[in-house]
């Protein structure tokens, strides 16, 4: 704590030399930054002295620069790797410690940050800095490539915002203070009075209050509810009349929030300057590589991936071929033939998946009236047509933006999307079911294996629904898989954990119809 | 006109409600629809909202089973009211006469002075043939009634303000419209109570039903209140089979959609559909909005639950009960007790569940366990339902209060959320009686030769003194409309008053001055 203040100053001399070393790197317009902190709110561009609208023409000098495309696309490269593995963790349920150990040898690898106390010289010395630079460069250098589409930005906020918890909890607590005390968070200490008089309502709400309040070494904190959005969402913090009441150990919580609330708006902001962007032949495709380097669970599916070349896929075959659909797609497909109808989630959610098996936006219609009986054709054309073709893209967006509607949803998006309410049925079997419906919900497909469903009961629980979800894959396939993996025609990679409902389909479908290796079809 | 909502016989056109964020149905040609999709897009709708139009078909008689259970509808009262079949012209007498466009006015532009609030405010309307006009927008409540008049929509929403005026959206370019503020907003429909309401289903309630909706109101506004701070709440009747409530505290205006969704989430408790097994799992200790909205819970469980509706009397309703209990010896003695008494009502049942536990009739039964698994069926059965999508997105449009709920006829007036219990339902004037109290109170006038004021242009108007000095009366003060007016007045004057201090506050007090300021 005392040393910091001594070494945030840099000596003039030694300054010269450092903006001499980096001149390549920043044009004398822009002033240099320093890193007093490890961690990083990220509010001011590396060019201190623009505002954040400007920051993006840094950007392109930067990657203008010849020499220094390279450089950067290794940094911010490194950079996507680590937050693309942070994401994939998150995917696959991880647990906080499975998440350190995975991330931790990439971070140090990739994206290393030490602490002020890792060297004698703290926050002056030139490795720390460098490090930091790095850090600061690269994020910035991604916002531009992630705020691109609306998708992006949720994602690269999700997993920036996980790395910056991993990180800030991985700090040294004195610098993590010196970091807090920087932000200038408004908290209000609540007396002891007031304390006592809320008693038992402040120890119930609050996750392990009474702990906390035998231990009476934390001071409790008020501060406006909107700042702890997370603990309100999760009904753990107390409140009253407006006010949060917050222990110490919840500052992370805030800080989240407010660091999650900044980068979203910084991401709105630069996603209005992109079409200036779009004008720049040499920019867009280093800006889109990077973007498509995030690739992770939710972007390893290609919009054409789940289509089988030939197969016959109509409105009539659908009903046979449900034989191959992942389970949430089976219940689906089930209610809406049991009810002659589907809610709006579940429609959605069926259309994205059909059309993404190649169904025809004709046969897709064809379906869908069909399947909803009771209705008059008048009743379909005003109620459902419209949707299923703008699902398919048929109509909605402008022309050139329209594309092909929007991509099938992926498991991910499944598991996190709002469950289903009363009547409702989209969502994941796995996730959104009780056990017991789930079980009796794959027995009714004929998964009768004790063993399998024991299994799926133990991950379902671990809140691991897509290991669950390949389990019944793979005990429905397995004579098929063995076959394959025996005379060599499928490699291991064509048989990864499946992760999107039109992998399972495609899979399924080759396996029992032509035992040919998927990359054939493309 | 009979005391009765019922409309299962008859194809709901409208969606009581919700109203989605989009066009509901494809009603224009291609083209011209597009068009208003492209703006969707601009405005950052996603495709989950332009499916939202569930609400609407949800009471679809998508089965022959639901039409033949019902009496075709040749056989329908003549009085009762048919979806979208009200008369236009009452309607345009119903704007003409009645609607309080001023209020609505004043309540949107907190103040009397036309300001961007109001300005940049959007509307919704459905035309008489269906057809659906978004983003329209008024500079004052004079041209906001005229145009209303002019259009005679059969109803119309509520929006955001926008950072523009939404009817400039053409010329802002793509993206730049963007939503600054608006009320929060819940929504409680008792179509999702189906499953522990067996007096009514779909869109029929009764009084017994009701209870459902007013304990609802009074735990959320008590949580409104008490937790977050909020004062300026108005609970409104949606026409058929629920409740809206808009928060319109500053502070709640300008929440951003993640702290929509937070509260949404803090209020949320009974989870997941049909298939999800146990619906409430609370963590023990109980957080204290819990424990208080049991404390208001509890006596509305013993009366609606435990006996208007019996929710436990038939066999398969009992499994359900049990089901939720912890102990299966238990669960086993209850069930044979039950099965001898097949018409045990639910209050006993509920009785024989301490009564056998005491007895020791489980040797392995966990008192605690038991103790919190009645808690949590209390929660199950009784704990608001909230449509959480609606509270989590600013951009959501959601029907104006007063307006005429097309399926019932009836205008959809402000509860007092401090006395909700209050409030009946199916004692709420349909347009058409409103219209004939009018016209009986003009006749009652003129047979005392008294000049019936037949110059009146709109209800909130107040007009000059007639020639003996007294005031005229508006003609929703001949109505028995005229208690929700007032109550919407009063519920307006005190969110003025708050925004004045919080404008004082922050020194940028508006100055009245000019021609605008004499308007009211
Ligand atoms: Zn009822």
């Amino acid at each position: 704590m005392i040393r910091q203040p001594i070494h945030r100053r840099i000596d003039p001399k030694r300054r010269a030399n450092l903006d001499h070393k980096k001149q390549q790197f920043a044009t004398p317009t822009y002033k240099q930054q320093e890193y007093p902190n490890r961690l990083n709110f990220y509010d001011v561009p590396p060019t201190a002295e623009i505002t954040l609208e400007q920051f993006e023409q840094w950007a392109i000098d930067r990657l203008k620069g010849m020499m220094l495309i390279a450089k950067t696309i290794l940094v911010t490269n490194s950079r996507i790797i680590v937050l693309a593995e942070i994401e994939t963790c998150s995917y696959r349920n991880k647990t906080p410690e499975e998440t350190e150990a995975h991330i931790n040898p990439l971070l140090q690898k990739n994206l290393p940050l030490f602490a002020n106390t890792s060297s004698a010289a703290g926050a002056s010395d030139q490795k720390l800095k460098d490090e930091r630079q790095k850090d600061h460069y690269s994020h910035f250098i991604l916002r531009l490539a992630f705020s691109a589409t609306e998708d992006l930005q949720r994602r690269f906020v999700r997993a920036e915002t996980m790395l910056f918890k991993f990180r800030f909890q991985k700090d040294d607590s004195r610098e993590r203070r010196a970091f807090i005390e920087s932000l200038n968070l408004d908290w209000q200490a609540v007396g002891e009075d007031e304390r006592l008089e809320l008693g038992d309502s402040l120890l119930n709400a609050t996750p392990g209050g009474r702990r906390l309040d035998r231990l009476d070494e934390e001071p409790w904190y008020k501060v406006d509810w909107e700042r702890v959005p997370e603990l309100v969402e999760r009904r753990a913090v107390y409140l009253k009349k407006g006010k949060a009441y917050v222990p110490a150990r919840e500052q992370l919580s805030v800080i989240l929030a407010e660091f999650t609330a900044r980068l979203e708006r910084a991401l709105k902001l630069t996603s209005r300057a992109l079409p200036r962007l779009d004008e720049d032949d040499r920019l867009t495709p280093i800006l889109n590589h990077l973007s498509k380097n995030f690739g992770s669970a939710e972007s390893v599916y290609s919009e054409d991936e789940g289509v089988i070349e030939g197969a016959p896929i109509t409105a009539a075959s659908i009903d046979h071929l449900s034989q191959h659909f992942p389970l949430c797609m089976r219940s689906l497909h089930t209610t809406l033939r049991k009810n002659g109808h589907l809610k709006h989630f579940g429609r959605l959610q069926y259309t994205l998946f059909l059309k993404g098996i190649g169904l025809s936006l004709e046969d897709c219609l064809i379906f869908w009236r069909q399947a909803f009986r009771g209705y008059t054709d008048d009743e379909f054309n005003s109620k459902l047509r419209y949707n299923v073709r703008h699902a398919y893209g048929d109509v909605g967006g402008d022309a050139n933006r329209r594309g092909r509607g929007y991509p099938p949803y992926s498991c991910q998006r499944i598991l996190n999307d709002t469950g289903p309410g009363t009547g409702q049925t989209h969502g994941c079997p796995y996730r959104h079911f009780s056990v017991d419906n789930l079980i009796s919900l794959l027995q009714s497909t004929g998964v009768h294996d004790k063993d399998v469903l024991r299994g799926v009961r133990e991950d379902v629980e671990k809140t691991r629904y897509h290991i669950a979800c390949n389990r019944v894959f793979e005990w429905a396939n397995k004579a098929d898989i063995k076959r394959v993996k025996e005379d060599g025609t499928w490699s291991q990679s064509d048989l990864d954990t499946i992760v999107h409902p039109n992998t399972y389909f495609k899979r399924s479908y080759l396996l029992k119809n032509l035992g040919n290796p998927p990359k054939d079809e493309k | 006109m009979p005391h009765s909502v019922s409309s299962n016989d008859l194809p709901e056109q409208d969606g009581d409600d919700i109203l989605p964020d989009a066009p509901p149905a494809e009603i224009a040609s291609d083209s011209g629809k597009e068009e208003s999709d492209v703006e969707n897009r601009k405005m950052g709708i996603k495709l989950e909202d332009m499916f939202s139009d569930d609400e609407e078909d949800q009471d679809f008689p998508h089965s022959n089973v639901n039409i033949e259970s019902s009496p075709p509808p040749d056989a329908v009262p003549t009085s009762v009211p048919t979806p979208s079949k009200i008369d236009t012209d009452a309607m345009l007498a119903f704007y003409q006469r009645l609607f309080p466009f001023r209020s609505i006015f004043q309540w949107l532009n907190h103040g009397i002075i036309p300001s961007s609030d109001f300005r940049n405010r959007e509307f919704a309307l459905t035309l008489q043939n269906d057809a659906y006009l978004r983003y329209q927008s008024y500079a004052t409540a004079d041209q906001f009634s005229k145009e209303i008049l002019k259009i005679n929509p059969s109803r119309f929403e509520i929006g955001p303000e926008y950072n523009a005026n939404p009817r400039d959206r053409k010329t802002l370019r793509g993206g730049q419209l963007k939503p600054v503020s608006k009320e929060l907003v819940f929504d409680i429909d008792l179509t999702d109570y189906d499953d522990v309401r067996t007096c009514c289903a779909k869109a029929n309630i009764c009084e017994k039903c009701w209870a459902f909706v007013t304990m609802a109101i009074e735990v959320v506004d008590t949580a409104l209140r008490d937790d977050f701070g909020f004062e300026h709440i108005m609970w409104v009747y949606s026409g058929r089979r629920g409740a809206h409530a808009w928060v319109c505290d500053q502070r709640a205006r300008q929440l951003p959609d993640d702290r929509r969704r937070a509260i949404a989430s803090y209020l949320e408790i009974v989870r997941g559909g049909d298939k999800s097994g146990k619906r409430v799992n609370l963590k023990r200790p109980l957080h204290p909005h819990i424990s208080r909205s049991l404390d208001i819970l509890k006596p509305y469980f013993a009366r609606t639950t435990l006996v208007d509706q019996d929710a436990f009397l038939s066999s398969e309703q009992a499994e359900r009960l049990l089901a939720l209990l912890p102990d299966k010896t238990l669960n086993d003695a209850l069930r044979k007790k039950w099965e001898s008494a097949p018409d045990r009502p639910s209050a006993s049942k509920w009785t024989d569940i301490d009564a056998l536990a005491k007895a020791g009739i489980s040797s392995t039964l966990n008192p605690t366990a038991l103790k919190d698994a009645k808690l949590d069926i209390v929660l199950e059965y009784t704990y608001p339902r909230l449509d959480s999508e609606v509270s989590k997105k600013m951009i959501h449009l959601l029907k104006s209060p007063f307006v005429v709920h097309p399926g019932t006829g009836r205008v959809c007036v402000p509860i007092d959320g401090r006395h909700p219990e209050e409030f009946n339902p199916l004692t709420v004037p349909t347009v058409t009686e409103l219209l004939s109290e009018i016209d009986a109170w003009d006749a009652n006038q003129h047979s005392q030769n008294v000049p019936a004021d037949a110059m009146d242009g709109e209800g909130s108007i107040a007009n000059d003194s007639d020639a003996r000095g007294a005031r005229k009366l508006q003609d929703f003060e001949k109505t028995s409309l005229k208690p929700y007016i007032d109550r919407f007045r009063s519920f307006i004057a005190g969110l003025i008053k708050a925004e004045k201090s919080n404008k004082r506050e922050r020194g940028e007090e508006e100055t009245a001055s000019g021609p605008d300021a004499m308007e009211f």
